[in-house]
């Protein structure tokens, strides 16, 4: 708990701010050149997160990233992070930066990984508002930085309402779910899914009725342990779609319970929990 | 360089031709109409009944916005607007097509759902005697996403999309409602979430005229704003109406439209069960949108426009049914 006290007094502040200032930036560049606007968004985000630390961009070999150069649909866009490298302590991938340069917010996410986590690998579903380059940057143990990124065309998906069905999204806060395809086998990199059911909605959809802004509602911090060891935390917000949905690995070095825990932006907490079992099939919380 | 040169040269040509026979094959149509302003194409499908037809694309400067099906009821006393269009121009000339056949007062513009391609005509027909009807959860659809639909119109269509403007309804329905033409009564019917979640269709009882919008799709690809579940029962619902004549959303007016409901319904099924299959087989939504259905895509007018989205939209839902 202290822990993660200290985590949110030393990056959620920086993150706020940076958010608050690039606000007015992407709003006032959105009908400029898409080039303009992304030199300048990057080079803030860039110096906020990283100061001038150098970023290797020559990264295949650490950091891939997949994403439709054409989003389908601007508000559930699948973007998958890759990597090569195996997680092993002494050299592993300790965060991954998700960032959206023109989004409202352009700091998606950044997740934070353990030699445990097996590989540095995460699957899920971002809102895009308007083209965008899309960002992760991998930071080994070392320090080490390293970015891979792709242009998606798509717009809207952030002042999107939330959902098909806004009220049934409202009555199914909270619900979770953690699946693991097997077979499970020791030692051995094991993909596992995060669902959460809630509207991470922006707060950036106008009420034409009342002319006032609905509040942001999102989930705020997610939590992974492996029989009571953290394999995955992240600090995400609006960018990622509603309903988030996390794809990654961990290592089970033998039975145990794979924990998840969730906070939104009202203080809720929300938790899940799935018995693995070396030599088992996986399979879903129900 | 210079072999290059006409080598590309004449690929460019051929390219171009090519393109040509294709458009000319195409179903789709310049309605030079709306941007004189002189009154749309109609067809009449039975008495008192007034469809305008659509082109079957998407909205862009050659079609002007002009892409969904809308039309009018005539009754003894008034008038009854189903759809207006894509813009303030379609909807203008769909009045002054209108006013043709008819000096009757346009008493009723009823929405069929939100989407911009059948609502940015209501600037054509805000007046004081005209009273805008939709479904009850459409107010809260239009203030969340009209601010969005009018940039993409202005994106799409430019100074074409000048004076647009969806009107907020202030007759809601929810279940059932009748309205009154004058010797002529229309039924509204308020769906659960199906196509959206704010559809509605129009019954005309003389004539047996069941208008669909978007609930039904004739060879336009469906596209799935809402839940493909509650849409299937919907078309169900639909087809026990038994209706003489159904105007779709897209597509051409029908008199038997057991076809149309049935091969909407089969896309829909396909999709759901492909998208379950991937769900119990943990195939990601990245793989999903290239592998699923891909047996429908010969059978569907826009079928690259829409079917991702459809396959997004489908998987997201039935992640959560259990």
């Amino acid at each position: 708990m202290r822990r993660r006290v200290a985590r949110y007094s030393t990056l959620l502040p920086g993150l706020l701010l940076l958010a608050a200032s690039l606000l007015s930036t992407t709003a006032a560049l959105a009908d400029t050149a898409p080039q303009a606007s992304e030199v300048s968004v990057w080079s803030k985000v860039r110096s906020a997160l990283f100061g001038s630390r150098v970023i290797d961009e020559n990264a295949e070999a650490i950091i891939r990233l997949d994403a439709p150069s054409r989003a389908e649909d601007a508000a559930t866009v699948p973007i998958a992070i890759r990597s090569q490298l195996l997680q092993t302590p002494s050299r592993y991938i300790r965060k991954l930066y998700l960032l959206v340069d023109n989004n409202p917010s352009p700091i998606a996410a950044v997740f934070e990984l353990q030699p445990e986590s097996g590989r540095a690998e995460i699957e899920t579903r971002i809102r895009v508002e308007q083209y965008t380059e899309v960002r992760a940057i991998a930071e080994l143990n070392d320090g080490a930085l390293y970015m891979a990124h792709r242009y998606v065309k798509a717009s809207g998906g952030c002042s999107a309402p939330a959902g098909k069905d806004p009220q049934e999204a409202l009555r199914n806060v909270g619900r979770m779910r953690l699946r693991v395809d097997g077979p499970i086998e020791a030692g051995r990199p094991t993909v596992a899914q995060l669902a959460i059911s809630h509207p991470n909605a922006s707060g950036l959809v106008l009420d034409q009725l009342t002319r006032l802004y609905q509040p942001a509602y999102y989930v705020r911090t997610i939590e992974v342990r492996y029989a009571g060891r953290p394999v995955l935390t992240a600090d995400i917000d609006f960018s990622i779609s509603e309903n988030p949905n996390f794809r990654f690995y961990f290592v089970p070095d033998g039975d145990g319970e794979l924990q998840a825990d969730v906070v939104d932006t009202e203080d809720l907490h929300f938790g899940s929990q799935l018995a693995i079992k070396v030599g088992g099939l996986g399979g879903p919380t129900r | 360089m210079h072999a290059l040169r006409i080598g590309s040269l004449s690929t460019a040509v051929l390219i171009g031709s090519l393109l040509a026979l294709l458009l000319g094959a195409l179903p789709i149509t310049v309605n030079a109409d709306v941007a004189g302003k002189s009154p749309l194409l109609l067809e009449n499908p039975a008495d008192g009944i007034y469809v305008h037809r659509g082109a079957m694309a998407t909205t862009a400067a050659e079609n002007g916005g002009d892409i969904a099906n809308i039309g009018f009821i005539v009754g003894s006393r008034c008038v009854a607007v189903i759809d207006t269009g894509g813009t303030q121009a379609v909807g203008t000339a769909l009045l002054a097509a209108l006013r043709k056949r008819t000096d009757k007062p346009v008493c009723y513009v009823i929405h069929t759902h939100v989407h911009p391609d059948h609502s940015f005509g209501d600037a054509a027909f805000v007046g004081d005697a005209t009273v805008f009807v939709a479904h009850a959860r459409f107010p809260a659809a239009l203030a969340a996403r009209r601010e969005g639909y009018r940039q993409a119109l202005d994106r799409l269509l430019g100074v074409q999309a000048a004076g647009s403007e969806i009107a907020m309804p202030t007759l809601l329905v929810e279940g059932e409602r009748q309205l009154d033409l004058g010797d002529r009564v229309i039924s509204l019917k308020a769906w659960p979430t199906a196509h959206t979640n704010q559809d509605l269709t129009v019954f005309d009882l003389r004539t047996k005229t069941l208008w669909t919008g978007d609930l039904l799709f004739a060879g336009h690809v469906p596209v799935v704003d809402g839940k493909a579940i509650g849409w299937l029962a919907a078309i169900d619902a639909l087809i026990a109406l038994n209706a003489a004549h159904v105007i779709p959303g897209h597509g051409p007016p029908l008199r038997d439209a057991a076809t149309a409901f049935a091969d909407q319904r089969r896309y829909l099924q396909v999709l759901v069960s492909e998208c379950r299959q991937a769900l119990r087989d943990g195939v990601t939504l990245a793989t999903a949108v290239d592998a699923i259905g891909s047996v429908e895509k010969e059978r569907w007018l826009l079928f690259e426009d829409y079917h991702r989205r459809n396959v997004t939209a489908v998987y997201t839902e039935l992640e959560w049914e259990n």
